[in-house]
């Protein structure tokens, strides 16, 4: 099962090492993991995206919980929080591809932020499916280098 | 007033009384700072030493005890001891000096990455960096060591920080502020009233108490709980002497090496509470048989280990102590007389068999004999192995402490955690009881022992094997003995006299009761050796 932790923490060094290294020595799964500071630069929000059965996701919670530098954590599932994540993709084009990509990235909603005679690069931001749709597009053009945030999520107004 | 200054007044001002510890340039400014204090400072011959000495003080006194190390291999020689501390929730602050801080990260002579290093082995640690931050750092660090689980904290100290002058004033806070640790320490009202409903429909309650019973200084309360309601307990390893061993009550030790009552006591309970324990492999290893016909009542202070390894019926988080005083506040009619009846015919019959070993030490009843003619309150710390197993069947504990090194299981914990527990409590007698293996782990603190006059008597139980394994191996790899034989050296009579200290031998159980006299009536520290059946199963 696939759960989101949006964890607060103080924003110091050490501390995503910390929240970092408790998943890697529990044996806990990190699918994404993101960090930025908050409105107030002291906290820093964590999110990340983990999956394993009940028990662990409970012991995720419960451990995250221990740490003293974590102020809250929130859990709660993709479907009751809004996700995006960014990407930025850079492709090698020709004459021959070079309509099919940018019509590819006009119905992903995707931007062209950057190209040379021979390489461009495109920004998307969207949900982590669309992402992964638009890898798996751009995947006939050759790829050259691929950079994404990883999922940021906030639960959705109503929820709250 | 520097940085080292204002430590060691932060240490006086949390009445610490000793320091246990090896120097090292990097700690020196430390060790200064100390030299012009009331502390006492104990220097211990391996590093390791000095946590486990820590944590015997901590583990008598109830209040987190000091070691203080010098960087780089000083820092890493600790990090067994403070693995072990933390296994068992020990509270204790570990303090290691740190080389400068610009040089930090750039693999100078004697830096190592001590706060990465113990990560995962300490409730929280601390790199100072302004030596204004010391008075608020060790605040912080004594609470967050004593309060909700108990647990090691790690102070790294660069030298030039220690010899840094403070820009502010001294002043030691009167509280900490932190707003992410607030430990919940008392139970829930609507829970503690399902318990006392389950409670009074119960036919077979057991209480199974863990180690938290004695970390939150809970056996008052334990015992009124008990005699009040007549619930059968048992315990855990690092629960042992919660009841004293001959309490009517009491049946005794779980797990792979527990009593056989015991276990048939957990196995029948239809309502079984866990008090302070983490329901741990050693412990209960199918804990999901535990919860299948039972009521399972979990307390612990410590939430993540509630439904870690086995879910429980009604959870309740805070300590035994709060707890059971509110449970001690009710009424509740409970009709117990059936069940243990049951409990004490299982205690009569139900009896682990030991074939005889002529010509030798029988190392269970030399325990039983050990703990008739130790004081009520002496403090028995086993080590790590087969003798801990024999310490744990056949001690008596009536109101004295039991400690062993139960979590980690770290070989050589004896010795040291007894020379603590001794220092900590003067007026106790303090008994180590290992085998020749951990012996040998902690031997160098032969010396301490001599040159600071501690007065704790030291068995050891010699069967030239490690014996252990070598029982695993008898029995999983079929007598393929392999790094078991640890051969008949050192002689331990020499060494003893290389030292200083007494020495008696018992050969085997003709006159065990005048040798145990010899050793506990000699005066100062008396290294007793006992020769047991290499062959001897736990």
């Amino acid at each position: 099962m696939k759960r989101i932790f949006s964890v607060l923490v103080e924003n110091r060094s050490g501390v995503l090492w910390r929240v970092a290294g408790l998943f890697s020595r529990r044996g806990f799964n990190i699918s994404s993991l993101a960090v930025g500071e908050t409105d107030d630069p002291e906290r820093s929000l964590m999110t990340i995206l983990s999956k394993g059965n009940d028990r662990t996701l409970e012991q995720i919670e419960k451990q995250l919980n221990k740490k003293i530098d974590v102020i809250k954590v929130k859990t709660f599932d993709e479907s009751k929080a809004v996700c995006r994540e960014l990407m930025l993709i850079k492709v090698k084009y020709n004459k021959g591809n070079r309509r099919e990509i940018m019509e590819t990235c006009e119905v992903m909603g995707a931007e062209i932020v950057d190209m040379s005679e021979t390489l461009m690069m495109i920004q998307i931001c969207d949900t982590p499916e669309k992402i992964q749709l638009m890898i798996s597009m751009l995947a006939q053009v050759s790829v050259v280098e691929v950079a994404r945030t990883g999922t940021l999520a906030l639960q959705k107004c109503l929820e709250d | 007033m520097n940085g080292a200054q204002a430590l060691v007044k932060c240490l006086e001002a949390e009445k610490v009384k000793y320091v246990f510890g090896y120097s090292g340039v990097a700690i020196c400014p430390f060790y200064d700072a100390v030299y012009h204090s009331n502390l006492k400072t104990v220097l211990i011959r391996t590093e390791q030493n000095a946590a486990h000495a820590a944590s015997g003080m901590a583990r008598l006194t109830g209040k987190a005890a000091v070691c203080a190390v010098t960087s780089g291999p000083g820092a890493t020689n600790l990090i067994t001891g403070i693995a072990t501390a933390f296994a068992d929730s020990i509270p204790m602050i570990c303090i290691t000096g740190q080389v400068n801080s610009e040089l930090i990260g750039s693999d100078v002579f004697q830096e190592a990455d001590i706060t990465g290093a113990v990560e995962s082995f300490v409730k929280y640690s601390y790199l100072v960096k302004d030596p204004d931050d010391v008075p608020r750092i060790v605040k912080e660090a004594f609470y967050i060591a004593n309060s909700g689980r108990p647990g090691p904290v790690l102070i790294d100290f660069p030298s030039d920080v220690q010899n840094a002058e403070l820009k502010k004033a001294f002043d030691y806070p009167d509280d900490v502020k932190l707003r992410t640790y607030k430990p919940t320490v008392k139970g829930n009202t609507l829970q503690i009233k399902k318990v006392i409903k389950e409670l009074e429909k119960a036919r077979k309650p057991l209480i199974c108490a863990g180690g938290g019973v004695h970390l939150c200084n809970a056996v008052p309360e334990l015992m009124e709980f008990v005699n009040e309601y007549k619930v059968p307990v048992v315990s855990t390893m690092m629960g042992i002497g919660v009841l004293p061993t001959e309490h009517p009550l009491y049946f005794g030790m779980v797990g792979n090496n527990g009593s056989p009552a015991a276990n048939r006591a957990m196995r029948e309970a239809d309502m079984i509470i866990m008090l302070g324990a983490r329901v741990a492999d050693r412990a209960v290893n199918q804990p999901e048989v535990l919860t299948e016909n039972t009521v399972l009542v979990h307390i612990d202070v410590d939430p993540a280990e509630i439904g870690k390894n086995a879910g429980a019926t009604i959870p309740i988080v805070g300590d035994a102590k709060h707890i059971l005083k509110d449970m001690n506040e009710y009424e509740v009619d409970t009709d117990t007389d059936e069940w243990i009846k049951e409990l004490e015919g299982y205690r009569r019959d139900l009896k682990v068999l030991r074939p005889e070993h002529p010509g030798y030490v029988d190392p269970a009843l030399f325990v039983r004999k050990l703990s008739e003619k130790l004081e009520d309150t002496a403090v028995y710390v086993a080590d790590v192995g087969q003798n801990q197993i024999w310490s744990c069947r056949n001690h008596i504990v009536r109101k004295g402490r039991f400690l062993t090194s139960g979590g980690m299981g770290t070989m050589g914990y004896s010795i040291p955690a007894a020379m603590g527990a001794k220092l900590a409590s003067p007026d106790r007698q303090v008994v180590a009881v290992c085998g020749d293996g951990s012996f040998q782990m902690s031997m160098m603190e032969l010396a301490t022992i001599m040159q600071y006059n501690v007065d704790v008597k030291i068995i050891v139980m010699r069967n030239n094997y490690l014996g252990m394994v070598r029982q695993y191996e008898h029995f999983s790899l079929k007598d393929r003995y392999m790094m078991v034989d640890i051969g008949t050296l050192p002689k331990l009579d020499d060494i003893a006299s290389a030292y200083g200290m007494g020495y008696v031998l018992i050969k085997d159980m003709t006159d065990v009761s005048k040798k145990i006299d010899q050793v506990l009536k000699s005066k100062g520290a008396c290294l007793c050796e006992c020769l047991v059946d290499p062959m001897d199963l736990v």
